[in-house]
């Protein structure tokens, strides 16, 4: 293909994503927008994967019968985010088996704040309410983003996400109209998670190296510092109405921006996380490879089954 | 309060408890997504149908009891649950045959129990069946694959057929609670029931070309309180928080 024909058929990419039509599998697009899709939308899929460990910790232990079904679903709509990101990176050219290969040899990112550990019953809150939370402020903006595959799924996950935000603020809200013991837990997990989920919207804008050419081609349409303010304003109150305090002595309302002022954000320990140093990162991959190792000869068999099948039926075939 | 109808629903609400709580271990660590997924559901479809014989046992207890009193607050010789749900998941293939040989005894008893003289057990048991009608396929289906896979998962699913096999005869042994249910109509005849579970069970293992071990003697004590090891453990994870902080709510 000659140059002049791609830059053509670039501006024509381009000039579709300026008037807000979608892409789709077969359209042409350029490799650099095909490979950065395929990364988010993996890295996307690997965190729901592999954000099933924390969260799935706390199935055998939850408090009721009522809770245990709740967790056990939500754990269960991961998996399943997982599956229908994973199709929609497929549609891209990507292969499902190679991308979870790259996951767990460590060379695919997912989200860091998995990489964190669940020490009571209240994280189950937490991580519903302010996880949930800042990855639906960084999702809903995606429903409307220009792959049409990816857009779809997102609005999917969306709606389950906003329901499991929802569950995860009511389990806070039962611990903090609870015994002051309950109360405590809380507290206890929103100061141990919420400067993680601050950190969740990635490095301040001036660091992002990929965000002006995402924004271009309208895979990403609002800064991440832009999301975490967003955040941060929805969170204050929330915390308000659950009477437990946010560790954050620098947060405080400003009248002249009309948004609250936050602290500095621990960016030493962000990168650590994201270069593997957090407190569970080998712990979760290593929980991931084994579950993936032990399931090899069930793959196998049932790859040697579907192939024993298929030739019974064509001998049958053959005979009739 | 009927005591005897009590311990009846007790009973069979403590198999979907344990089994569905074992089988909630697996999620986020299956061999593949799908099967993560396959295997979360029939977890939850057991706890909910456990819940439902958990509120219906509350009712007949009365005095302000709930569903959670019964799964949170009674110890290991409490529970009613027959022996093999308690037994550890092991490899897939060793949960898929416990599950199966599970699933063929539920489904049947399960159907027969929707003709129960008592009508909230029948209701149960109507709406339940459906669920476990697909238990049983998943089951059944993977319990062919494994075991005509390869010849090393052949040989594992044999392995976990002859581990597991003793503790199948249990849920067909009547106990005088068994027999005086049935007598009143309530209950399943559960030597009615044992020749479609004999029938069943053959039929799959032939097809997944596996064979039932020799000798035939059977563990049992579970339906009476008197379990394994294991179920202490399975308790001390899942009633931790109400032992923990007693009456709080959640």
């Amino acid at each position: 293909m000659s140059d002049s024909k791609n830059i053509s058929l670039e501006d024509r990419f381009q000039e579709k994503i300026d008037n807000n039509i979608q892409i789709e599998p077969k359209d042409w697009m350029p490799e650099g927008y095909r490979k950065t899709l395929i990364r988010q939308i993996s890295q996307h899929a690997h965190s729901e994967i592999v954000g099933m460990l924390p969260e799935g910790n706390w199935i055998s232990r939850a408090p009721s019968l009522r809770r245990k079904m709740g967790l056990l679903a939500k754990v269960q709509d991961e998996a399943g985010h997982g599956l229908y990101l994973y199709g929609a990176a497929e549609t891209l050219g990507a292969d499902r088996a190679s991308l979870i290969d790259d996951l767990h040899s460590g060379k695919a990112k997912y989200s860091s704040i998995f990489n964190y550990p669940t020490l009571t019953w209240a994280d189950i809150g937490a991580i519903g309410w302010l996880v949930d939370g800042a990855a639906i402020m960084n999702q809903v903006p995606l429903c409307s983003c220009s792959y049409g595959p990816y857009a779809r799924a997102m609005v999917r996950v969306c709606k389950e996400e906003s329901f499991h935000q929802r569950q995860g603020f009511e389990i806070m809200m039962a611990l903090c109209n609870g015994s002051p013991e309950q109360k405590e837990l809380a507290q206890d997990a929103l100061n141990r998670w919420w400067w993680p989920s601050l950190m969740m919207f990635g490095p301040n804008d001036s660091e992002s190296k990929h965000s002006a050419q995402s924004m271009k081609w309208k895979i990403k349409r609002f800064s991440n510092d832009e999301l975490r303010q967003r955040f941060v304003d929805m969170s204050v109150p929330q915390a308000k109405i659950l009477g437990i305090t946010i560790p954050d002595a620098d947060l405080k309302w400003n009248e002249e921006t009309k948004q609250h002022d936050y602290g500095k954000i621990d960016w030493e320990e962000f990168w650590n996380v994201v270069k593997g140093n957090g407190p569970c990162n080998k712990q979760r991959l290593k929980t991931r490879n084994k579950a993936h190792d032990q399931g090899k000869w069930v793959r196998e068999a049932a790859t040697a089954y579907a192939e024993k099948r298929r030739q019974r039926n064509a001998n049958r075939a053959k005979t009739a | 309060m009927n005591k005897s109808l009590l311990n009846y629903t007790l009973r069979i609400a403590d198999n979907n408890l344990i089994l569905g709580h074992r089988l909630s271990e697996w999620c986020g660590h299956g061999p593949i997504l799908e099967q993560d997924i396959a295997l979360t559901n029939i977890a939850l479809d057991l706890v909910g149908q456990a819940r439902n014989y958990f509120q219906l046992a509350a009712e007949i207890k009365g005095g302000g009891a709930t569903e959670d009193d019964f799964a949170y607050l009674r110890d290991v010789y409490d529970f009613q649950n027959v022996l093999l749900t308690e037994q550890p998941n092991g490899h897939f293939g060793e949960t898929i045959t416990r599950q199966f040989f599970f699933d063929v005894f539920n489904y049947y008893f399960t159907q027969a129990l929707t003709k129960s003289t008592n009508s909230q057990l029948a209701a149960i048991a109507e709406k339940s069946l459906k669920e476990i009608t697909y238990h049983l396929r998943f089951s059944s289906e993977w319990m062919i694959r494994l075991g005509d896979g390869t010849e090393e998962s052949h040989a594992k699913m044999q392995q976990a057929v002859d581990d597991l096999w003793m503790f199948t005869g249990e849920a067909f042994q009547a106990d005088a609670l068994d027999l005086e249910m049935v007598e009143n109509g309530v209950g399943v005849k559960l030597e009615e029931i044992k020749p479609y579970f004999d029938q069943k069970v053959t039929d799959i293992l032939d097809q997944a070309t596996l064979s039932l071990p020799e000798g035939n003697w059977m563990q049992k004590g579970g339906k009476q309180g008197k379990h394994s090891e294991h179920l202490g453990f399975i308790l001390a994870e899942l009633q931790f928080l109400q032992r923990a902080y007693p009456g709080a709510k959640w």
